[in-house]
């Protein structure tokens, strides 16, 4: 690892210990913004990390914001990071200027569709979509959509357009944003852009998934070696020992699947590998949490115990950007349509 | 703790050109007729294979040239190996002699065992097994009760192995034996040596497996002698020996690609429009080997590096070896089958194979227990 890289590491670890006590992630998860937080990542850049410098980046490339982002899930932060980084992205990627303040990003879900409408004097955006993550706390957002058959990219105001506030498992706000003629701050084509947010918001999903993983396993050794049942520290016994190979299992092959992602989408998410990651760390996130907390036992079922704020993230980012299934079929089918001799050319050549 | 690292290892130009050759060579020699990939692995028989592999340079690729080698990359050896698993060509006779056995001679090896077993190993006309495994010691390695004792100019082995494969049609085993009484550190005392099975003192008894094929052997030693020159290092030094050659032996593509034709085929058979849970299980089989892949290319990478990722290799290996176990459990729901013993029957043959051997990956190598074990102490548990 670079000497710039473990500097980073180290400042974003400092700011998440110091921000993120049990006090602020319970006051987040009851709905109010964690602004103390979000100030500490903006001094420091991590909400512009992903940006290309000529976009107001921070200087830092893509796998270093993305090592930032995992670190943040690493420790729970709750903040909406992974969406301030999307949106920024594709607001450069079309070449519009990214505001200040936290982003977000819609639609989320594959079923919704905002439109863009074409009127004088400007064009407008109508339109439902739902559990947009942040989007109650977030002054704007980065929306997608086609007009005419064209990818646009347009920058929104959430001002007045939440209708209501779910949460998903971890108590992060996911909002329900309806736009009908709102005014469009501004808009510009981007090729494929909904395909591009959706599939970049995989990509992070992935990489924050991962960051929990690795919180989750090291949750179980503190707690394997401390907890003494039978007149010895639970990680002794074999059963254990076996129980937590495996998580270490999940949790190096969903870091070989995230990195491999954030490597070929330095510039625009790479399909194959996004899909790759999205299955690959979506699978482990479930299986891992289960082996979690059947090690944890009662005491990892408490609201006390910190490991709930990593499993909780780790059963709701699965299923955002699209599930295990989605990821796969969509994969599934891109191999049979090129058939079966073309895998292994295909695959080599990564 | 352990953070397992496996760092991302770019394939030079050199290995993606070496990449074309290979692909070139197995095309030509399927249409020949000389072999049907969905019928081979590792574990096939086909000196003629091994031969012409040997002509062409694909045999002990990192090795010195004085030895027959080539000087390659770890990372062009490890391209050359997945193309062959991938392609299914009959690799098995030297597989143990390329992977392990002269690497470890090249290492440990005496000046004359360097001379005269490295070339032909790298000829592909030399084969070798694996002499690890007694009646009584399998998991437990260190409790080896297989004797060498110290005569004239060399030492007399006494004892069993078994479980070893290819032995029938190999020249050569490295064994493990003991060589000192066993003492407080149990692992102390072993010695390994090369063992040329054409000399008199050995005896080769087949043990048929579960399906009826004969891989398996019993290895009877009475009294065979082995010159001082074919011991491997100095005597005592048998276990750290084995526990090197053992990373060799766990982190290849090997480790993951024994069902890979399986894979193949039963894509071919759903054909290129499959239903939502056809293209879900193809869809996660690939995101598994595109994962596995990646992590096992960086063990290569450490490799090249000289390091010895002992856990990182035992890790690839416990889930490679659940992949590969993985595939003919899905694909039997996925495409009705009964699966057949039965020669030339295409897709059911190639199902019933695969389930047939399919106990055996987790066992080979190193059980999923042991490695379990392993990887659980590199996260400080033991």
């Amino acid at each position: 690892m670079s000497e710039m890289r473990n500097d980073l590491l180290k400042t974003v670890d400092r700011i998440f210990d110091e921000h993120c006590p049990k006090p602020a992630r319970e006051s987040a998860e009851a709905g109010e913004w964690p602004d103390a937080l979000w100030r500490a990542l903006e001094e420091v850049g991590l909400d512009r990390a992903a940006l290309p410098e000529e976009a107001g980046g921070s200087g830092l490339d893509f796998e270093d914001a993305m090592l930032a982002l995992r670190r943040s899930a690493y420790h729970g932060a709750p903040v909406p990071l992974a969406e301030t980084m999307l949106a920024g992205r594709l607001l450069a990627a079309a070449g519009l200027a990214v505001p200040p303040g936290a982003l977000t990003v819609a639609p989320v879900q594959t079923s919704d569709r905002l439109r863009f409408v074409q009127g004088a004097p400007a064009t407008t955006l109508s339109g439902t979509a739902h559990r947009v993550p942040w989007g109650n706390l977030c002054a704007h957002a980065v929306v997608a959509g086609e007009l005419d058959g064209k990818g646009m990219v347009g920058l929104v105001s959430t001002s007045g357009a939440a209708r209501g506030v779910d949460k998903n498992l971890a108590g992060e706000p996911r909002a329900l944003l309806e736009f009908d003629a709102t005014a469009l701050i501004a808009l510009a084509p981007l090729k494929d852009a909904r395909a591009r947010l959706e599939a970049e918001g995989a990509l992070y999903r992935s990489v924050q998934m991962t960051g929990a993983l690795e919180r989750s396993l090291q949750y179980c050794l503190q707690y394997a070696n401390e907890r003494v049942q039978f007149g010895r520290p639970i990680a002794k016994f074999q059963a254990i020992q076996h129980m937590l190979a495996v998580l270490a299992g999940q949790v190096a092959a969903s870091s070989a699947a995230a990195d491999a992602a954030v490597e070929a989408s330095r510039l625009a998410p790479d399909e194959f590998a996004v899909s790759v990651a999205k299955s690959r760390v979506g699978e482990a996130a479930g299986k891992g949490a289960e082996i979690a907390h059947q090690v944890h036992g009662a005491m990892g079922y408490t609201r006390e115990h910190n490991l709930h704020y990593s499993t909780r993230r780790l059963w709701s980012w699965r299923d955002e950007f699209g599930n295990e299934s989605y990821w796969q079929s969509r994969l599934g089918r891109a191999v049979a349509a090129n058939g079966a001799d073309a895998l292994w050319p295909m695959l080599s050549r990564r | 703790m352990h953070e397992f690292r496996f760092e991302p290892v770019r394939l030079p130009a050199a290995a993606e050109a070496l990449r074309g050759e290979v692909r070139a060579f197995i095309a030509e020699e399927v249409a020949k007729g000389a072999f049907t990939p969905s019928r081979n692995s590792w574990s096939s028989y086909d000196p003629d294979f091994s031969r012409k592999c040997g002509e062409r340079g694909y045999i002990g690729m990192r090795w010195p040239k004085q030895y027959g080698g080539h000087e390659r990359s770890a990372l062009e050896r490890y391209v050359v190996t997945e193309e062959m698993l991938a392609g299914g060509a009959p690799v098995g006779a030297h597989w143990v002699a390329d992977r392990q056995s002269g690497q470890q001679i090249l290492r440990y090896g005496s000046d004359r065992a360097k001379r005269t077993i490295l070339p032909k190993i790298a000829a592909g006309v030399c084969f070798f097994g694996i002499g690890m495994s007694e009646p009584d010691s399998g998991s437990d390695l260190a409790a080896v009760r297989t004797r060498a004792t110290r005569v004239e100019g060399g030492w007399n082995i006494s004892g069993t192995k078994v479980w070893t494969s290819g032995a029938h049609q190999s020249n050569y085993l490295i064994a493990l034996a003991r060589t000192s009484p066993k003492e407080e550190d149990r692992h102390a005392g072993m010695t390994q040596f090369i063992v040329d099975l054409s000399h008199p003192g050995v005896s080769v008894r087949p043990i048929h497996n579960l399906y009826g094929g004969h891989d398996f052997n019993e290895v009877v030693f009475d009294r065979f002698f082995v010159a001082d020159d074919m011991v491997m290092g100095e005597a005592g030094m048998g276990w750290k020996l084995v526990t090197g050659e053992l990373a060799f032996e766990r982190s290849g593509p090997d480790r993951f690609l024994s069902t890979y034709q399986l894979l193949v085929e039963s894509i071919r058979v759903i054909g290129p429009d499959p239903d939502e849970r056809c293209a879900n299980e193809i869809g996660r089989f690939v995101a598994h080997l595109a994962t596995l892949r990646r992590m096992s290319t960086s063990v290569a990478g450490m490799l090249e590096r000289g390091a010895q990722p002992i856990v990182e290799a035992a890790l690839v290996k416990d889930i490679g070896t659940a992949f590969e176990r993985e595939i003919p459990e899905t694909f039997r729901h996925l495409i009705p089958t009964e699966p057949t013993l039965g020669d030339g029957a295409g897709y059911a043959e190639l199902l019933g194979m695969s389930i047939l051997r399919a106990p055996g990956f987790t066992i080979r190598g190193g059980t999923r227990e042991i490695l379990r074990g392993m990887i659980a102490r590199g996260l400080g548990m033991r």
